[in-house]
């Protein structure tokens, strides 16, 4: 039998998750919790709602960060008009998925747990070194995105562990960031590929560079060899060639319903390398 | 024993005794007979399952009826005083928006949404408010139009009273 229940804090989630019989099951937007959930699934299970929360909403701006609650929806990402103006990436991101009845209810978080390969906000998690806050009866820690997310659909979660909030750093100026999606269509498409960047042109050269790709291995990546590759070089034309072939070299895409493994190398080559063409003249 | 969850449909007090899981789209349907609300795809991806959730579109197929508890829903039902179309409900019949209709309750729910939001409106604006709404028949040119002619019309706006 099914128990759900909609814990008003975390400290009562916390102690329900840790309290209960049956194998539980956190639930935030459900966007894709819901796909496939057989009607007549009658397993014991108990489900928590995370929606009633309230440590895990809002958006904190302060001198020392951007603080994202995993409850923030996608649209709350795309009016925050701090947010748009600081990484107009986030609202980007948030506008390519699925639809607007999908970007009222999915959230952050739910995107970063579920940790599908092909989740669009990951990426830019990945890109702009994110930092994941989790919460347990014990306390909470902090964990870089890219050491959360370990294998395909694997994630460090803790049992009785709930994503509190994603912090990233301040735009530094100069700063330039990207996200871009290849899809079927503009909405209601999953990505064949999706990249996101930083990078700061300093003195001519590039700086601090991260290439981050998902839907191109059974985890999103950082392109590490080729940010090396630019790290420190004045970007021309070659280089943006020399960058595509080196990102090709990282990935290990597959065929899959959406694309097929070349393809995804193609689209991945023309991403890096207009990323790196778009700062030849920056 | 499952307890009664207690929400609003429609403007009216509703109470549900069964399984938590279900979805929203199959309450309104089997349990409240609301069967404006449509199943396209099942997996939230097509919109004919839209309704308002706390004034905000959302797929009904993804929504485990718990999670509706004290909340309020509006479906297509809802959009209009009863016997009486409203402006945004007017314009889809001048100007041609509708034609198998399949897509039709869905549309409404989501464009309804844009409209009480008093956003100013652009052809873009009201493409992307309704990119998650599939429609196989009109090719969504008569459907903007439509949106577009029930934000000009006279007071109320197409406002959800």
């Amino acid at each position: 039998m099914t128990q759900a229940f909609s814990p008003r804090s975390l400290d009562e989630a916390l102690a329900l998750i840790q309290g209960a019989k049956e194998p539980v099951t956190l639930i935030a937007g459900g966007t894709d919790w819901m796909v496939g959930r057989s009607q007549d699934d009658a397993s014991p299970r108990t489900l928590v709602s995370l929606l009633r929360i309230p440590e895990l909403r809002g958006i904190r701006v302060t001198p020392d960060g951007i603080e994202l609650g995993s409850l923030v929806s996608f649209t709350e990402l795309r009016q925050h008009d701090g947010l748009a103006a600081e990484y107009p990436v986030l609202s980007e991101m948030a506008a390519s998925i699925g639809g607007w009845q999908i970007q009222n209810r999915a959230t952050l978080g739910g995107n970063v747990v579920n940790a599908s390969p092909a989740g669009d906000s990951l990426p830019i998690w990945l890109a702009l070194r994110a930092e994941l806050s989790l919460a347990s009866p014990t306390g909470l820690r902090t964990l870089t995105y890219e050491d959360f997310h370990r294998a395909y659909r694997r994630t460090a979660l803790n049992p009785g562990e709930i994503l509190v909030s994603i912090r990233v750093t301040r735009r530094t100026p100069g700063q330039v960031c990207r996200f871009r999606k290849v899809g079927t269509r503009a909405a209601q498409a999953i990505s064949k590929v999706v990249v996101a960047s930083s990078l700061i042109k300093t003195d001519g050269v590039l700086r601090n560079v991260t290439l981050a790709a998902g839907s191109v291995a059974p985890i999103p990546l950082r392109l590490r060899a080729t940010e090396g590759l630019l790290e420190g070089q004045v970007p021309t034309v070659l280089l943006a060639e020399r960058a595509a072939a080196s990102a090709e070299g990282e990935i290990s895409p597959i065929d899959d319903v959406r694309s097929t493994a070349s393809y995804r190398r193609f689209a991945l080559r023309n991403l890096i390398r207009r990323i790196v063409l778009e700062s030849v003249s920056a | 024993m499952t307890r009664e969850l207690e929400f609003q449909v429609n403007g009216e007090s509703v109470s549900f005794g069964g399984s938590p899981l279900k979805r929203l789209l199959d309450v309104l349907r089997q349990d409240l007979h609301l069967i404006g609300t449509k199943e396209g795809c099942g997996e939230g991806e097509c919109g004919s399952c839209s309704v308002l959730l706390d004034g905000q579109p959302v797929c009904s197929c993804l929504i485990p009826i718990f999670q509706v508890e004290g909340a309020s829903v509006t479906t297509v039902e809802g959009l209009a005083p009863r016997g009486e179309p409203s402006p945004l409900q007017k314009a889809f019949v001048q100007e041609g928006g509708v034609q198998c209709g399949a897509c039709t309750p869905g549309i409404l729910v989501s464009a309804q949404a844009l409209l009480s939001s008093g956003e100013e409106l652009s052809r873009v604006l009201v493409r992307d408010r309704l990119c998650g709404n599939l429609c196989r028949c009109t090719g969504y040119v008569r459907v903007v139009d439509a949106v577009i002619a029930a934000s000009q019309m006279d007071a109320p706006h197409g406002r959800m009273s």
